[in-house]
């Protein structure tokens, strides 16, 4: 049993972290990090660098947690990446970063956000930046 | 005086609210496909082709000079900050510009890369006000068999100086000339390559040539080589140079525009030769030669400058003799026969009201270029986050509207997935793009000089060098062929030479980590080191 959290060097992304690493503290199981691009922009800032990488490691060290991190530059799309690895980690809990999109805007680009709840086995527990009211 | 004027009136028709607004579509657009890589002007020149249908000839060709220039600018912020130059002529560029956006000098990179453009660029177009009416009264006395002797010329230097191979070039080369041949005998009315289809009667269209071997060849060659691990944004601000940089900048500036304009003014053209020139002597005279392969200013500003200047060199003979020696004066030079326009001498005399619409308009357009990429460098660098799937799904989509467009029929589609998975074969193969989009285009017209040329013979095969000129021409061929080679001889005899007729033996082509091992070596040894890598690749 693990928890597996949706990544992105964004406020939304650190959010999901942070709740991540509590909801994985409090069931004592693993935290699976899962960073993932298409590889299809030239430039893409989503993707964590070494650097950031080994401050993620650092950090998740700290919190005194069995983890790992999944980083795959040429990966699939970022739903799919997320929940490939939620099914092959028997995953009890997946958490992801939410942020607000048009309507207008979801039409064209889809929500990766709705993908993972719509399709996933387990519980998802998102997450918005800013939890204030 | 004559010609001021004539440049006056230029600017009275381009400072035209309509035609300024078509500079600054052309400026964004060439800025913008600059900085991609892998779309560069000649493609975007290409599949603006058939929208110009509609357009004054005068605004259209002011769009695509403001993306011929802009294209330039664009190719070296993404080579400043990426390390991915577009074309080979900011190769240079990118080796002390990256090395410097990584030291956190991003801004003084772009600001010296723009600014020395801008310089360039303006130097470079009034050099061409000056020079382009002598030409023409020079060229105007040429006969058939000098100008037959002169496209040959730049064919041979084209495919033979500029590239990393010759075989591979003249290979570009042939491809290009019998891609030209198909249609009708100009002389004869015989049908030629046509394999009795009846749309190949006509000819190829030259859109959808283009078209196909920019766009869909590059599309298909994306599409087998989609996944790439993602760089990060290097963070930029606004560009700005303190006044050390300034000092250190403006030099090389002067210096590259010297190199550059001669080079592509000659008929032999390319950006290559003349910033390699650049970077050497700009290392030579540097104050801090060390900062040399650690970011170095004058390493950008110098070969940036060539670059820039060369491109307006390049509009000279293209202009007075109707002679295009890169791909994005080849398209343009299409665009103009469309338009049922002649290039050639006689364009200055038969269109003046054109051509000195279009040199006014390169003022005006570089110095748009100058105040858009200053401030918005780092916005211009946001188009690299773009999934390249939507970019190429968007080029495909005007690569087939544009080539259905120009005749309405279906057979021009299948030529146009045809050469398309030949413009994919070129670089799948590594053969350069830029001696068969020349061969297509000069091809044809240099077939019809040297019919001429015979028909005014008689058939007598000596009627070709039957002008002064055109003997100097051959002479200069044959020089231009045998140089490398004795180069190599000589070099092989004395066991030593510099790093610049190393460079130049190989067609000015030094790849970055050719001269990253020049750099890492002492001074003293360094040019030693360039010639032992050069061998090597020499030897089987």
């Amino acid at each position: 049993m693990t928890v597996v959290v949706g990544y992105l060097p964004t406020p939304q992304g650190e959010a999901a972290l942070e709740q991540a690493i509590v909801e994985a503290q409090r069931a004592q199981v693993k935290l699976v990090v899962v960073n993932s691009s298409k590889g299809d922009a030239l430039v893409d800032d989503r993707l964590i660098d070494a650097r950031e990488f080994h401050l993620l490691e650092e950090r998740l060290t700290a919190a005194g947690l069995d983890f790992w991190i999944e980083r795959s530059a040429q990966g699939h799309d970022a739903a799919d990446e997320v929940l490939r690895v939620a099914q092959a980690q028997r995953a009890q809990l997946i958490v992801i970063g939410l942020r607000k999109r048009t309507t207008v805007g979801k039409f064209i680009m889809g929500s990766t956000a709705q993908r993972i709840l719509m399709q996933a086995g387990c519980p998802v527990l998102s997450v918005k930046a800013d939890g204030t009211w | 005086m004559e010609t001021l004027s004539l440049l006056m009136d230029g600017f009275a028709s381009a400072l035209t609210p309509i035609n300024l607004l078509f500079a600054l579509v052309g400026v964004i657009l060439g800025t913008a496909v600059g900085v991609l890589p892998g779309i560069g002007p000649a493609m975007a020149v290409a599949l603006l082709l058939p929208v110009t249908y509609g357009m004054e000839t005068s605004s259209a060709l002011i769009m695509f000079a403001g993306i011929y220039y802009g294209g330039m600018y664009g190719g070296s912020t993404t080579s400043i900050l990426l390390n991915t130059p577009g074309e080979s002529a900011t190769v240079i560029t990118a080796i002390e510009g990256h090395k410097m956006a990584k030291n956190g000098r991003a801004a003084q990179a772009l600001a010296t890369a723009a600014i020395g453009s801008f310089v360039a660029g303006t130097i470079g177009t009034a050099l061409l006000v000056g020079f382009a009416p002598i030409v023409v009264k020079f060229a105007v006395s040429l006969g058939a068999p000098s100008y037959f002797a002169i496209m040959v010329l730049a064919l041979i230097t084209v495919t033979a100086v500029l590239g990393s191979s010759k075989i591979r070039g003249f290979a570009a080369l042939g491809l290009g000339l019998a891609i030209g041949l198909v249609g009708m005998d100009p002389v004869s009315g015989q049908s030629r390559l046509t394999f009795g289809f009846a749309p190949l009667v006509d000819g190829l269209d030259i859109v959808v040539v283009a078209v196909a071997i920019f766009a869909i060849g590059e599309a298909l060659w994306i599409a087998a080589h989609l996944r790439s691990n993602p760089s990060r944004t290097i963070p930029v601000g606004r560009p700005w140079m303190g006044k050390e940089d300034w000092k250190r900048s403006w030099k090389p500036w002067l210096r590259g525009t010297a190199y550059g304009f001669p080079f592509g003014a000659l008929p032999a053209g390319g950006a290559e030769v003349p910033t390699f020139l650049s970077y050497v002597t700009e290392k030579k005279l540097s104050k801090h030669p060390e900062e040399f392969g650690h970011g170095a200013i004058e390493g950008v500003a110098g070969p940036e400058a060539a670059n820039n200047a060369s491109a307006a060199g390049t509009l000279t003979p293209m202009l007075a003799l109707g002679l295009p020696t890169n791909a994005t004066a080849a398209v343009m030079l299409a665009f103009l026969t469309m338009k049922g326009i002649q290039p050639g001498p006689l364009l200055f005399e038969n269109e003046p009201a054109l051509v000195w619409t279009l040199i006014a308009s390169l003022f005006i357009g570089n110095t748009l270029l100058l105040l858009i990429n200053l401030p918005l460098a780092p916005v211009w660098a946001k188009l690299l986050k773009i999934p390249r799937p939507f970019l190429y799904a968007g080029i495909l989509f005007f690569a087939t509207l544009g080539a259905f467009s120009v005749n309405m029929q279906t057979a021009d589609l299948w030529l146009l997935l045809l050469i398309g998975i030949l413009g994919f074969a070129l670089r799948r193969f590594g053969l350069p793009i830029l001696p068969l989009i020349l061969g297509v285009i000069i091809g044809p017209m240099a077939e019809q000089q040297l019919r001429k040329s015979f028909q005014l013979s008689a058939g007598e095969i000596s009627g070709l060098w039957s002008e002064p000129v055109a003997v100097t021409v051959y002479i200069i061929i044959a020089i231009v062929l045998l140089i490398p080679l004795i180069l190599s001889i000589l070099r092989k005899a004395r066991g030593d030479s510099s790093e610049l007729t190393a460079g130049l033996a190989s067609g000015g082509m030094i790849s970055e980590d050719e001269l990253d091992k020049v750099e890492s070596q002492q001074p003293s040894s360094g040019r030693h080191s360039a010639d032992d890598a050069l061998d090597g690749k020499d030897k089987p």
